[in-house]
């Protein structure tokens, strides 16, 4: 088995990228159970193993599981109170759930031969319009007309507002765009190149350095696919802040 | 024929879009090494700046990643 997929001289380093259905047949529906829903669902278990029954204990000293979901807990808790303020706590569930969602997408996407959902855009497009649209809601809802003084910047001077104004509007739209394609193009593009690295492994001359190649770049994944979970979520704080306190 | 040369200069294009990504690490190289040469210089004040810090490089990065979408509309898009 292992010899038969190592042995594999020619596969495309975008082929771990495929939507499949997963029980065979061709045409995908939307409600289709393909390796996406898989691997969605995996991540959703795991998060509900680590953070539901690793605290079931509820114990004065914390075993390792409960230690872990206690330090997850804790570190978003502080992102969100440091980056969108006290009165951003309220929206800390939100938060928490993005992270952890994209944090273990990640992570379940470095084992070998699985799934990295968080890799799709239209996976992270969806996650990133659900924060714009309601961050914008929200700063509507809590501010009313006077949210648009966001993109009206009072510390300016007078001739340059409009101009400031128009910058702003083009970056507040261009927001989903890059929060979205940040995640998916970093996944993809990281993932490929393990792929591309594992197709040089075939190849016996270099083999040993693509081998010792996939094991640092594997590592590197690793911390990229922390960041990346850490960087969503602490965007999403910021344009948070915005929405609750849109005067500069 | 037409087509060909049409996709050609596609590709052409979404390869040079490729140096935008350049422009992306010397943006994220300014911030983290900035930050580094600040932190050295009173690290006790360090610890409550990186997720600053952390910000920066996403606003620096998202212009490297318009680059990889001009890339991707070239690919498929066009």
């Amino acid at each position: 088995m292992a010899t038969e997929e190592e042995g594999g001289l020619v596969f495309h380093p975008m082929d771990q990228f495929i939507v499949k259905p997963l029980f065979g047949g061709d045409v995908i529906h939307w409600y289709t159970p393909t390796n996406v829903t898989l691997w969605m669902f995996l991540t959703v278990l795991s998060i509900s193993a680590l953070l539901v029954l690793g605290t079931r204990g509820r114990a004065v000293v914390p075993t390792r599981v409960q230690s872990v979901a206690e330090l997850a807990y804790g570190f978003v808790y502080k992102m969100v109170e440091d980056v969108a303020g006290k009165d951003g706590v309220k929206y800390f569930p939100y938060i928490m759930t993005l992270f952890m969602f994209i944090v273990f997408a990640n992570f379940l996407g470095l084992i070998p031969m699985s799934f990295t959902t968080t890799s799709h855009i239209a996976v992270t497009a969806v996650m990133a319009m659900a924060v714009f649209l309601s961050v914008t809601i929200l700063g509507f809802v809590l501010h009313g007309v006077s949210f648009l003084k966001l993109f009206w910047i009072s510390a300016a001077p007078l001739p340059l507002r409009p101009i400031l104004a128009l910058i702003e509007v083009i970056s507040y739209f261009v927001r989903p765009v890059s929060h979205s394609i940040r995640l998916a193009g970093n996944m993809m593009a990281g993932h490929a190149v393990i792929k591309v690295f594992a197709a040089f492994a075939a190849v016996a001359v270099i083999s040993p350095l693509s081998v010792l190649a996939i094991t640092a770049i594997y590592a590197l994944e690793v911390l990229v696919s922390f960041i990346q979970a850490y960087v969503f979520a602490i965007l999403t704080c910021v344009y948070l802040k915005d929405a609750l306190h849109p005067h500069h | 024929m037409e087509g060909d040369i049409v996709q050609m200069g596609a590709y052409i294009g979404a390869g040079l879009a490729c140096t935008g990504m350049g422009g992306a690490a010397v943006g994220v190289g300014h911030v983290v090494g900035n930050f580094l040469s600040g932190a050295l210089r009173n690290p006790s004040a360090a610890g409550g700046q990186t997720a600053t810090m952390f910000i920066g490089i996403a606003f620096a990065e998202a212009l490297g990643i318009f680059s990889f979408l001009v890339a991707l509309l070239l690919m498929f898009a066009v």
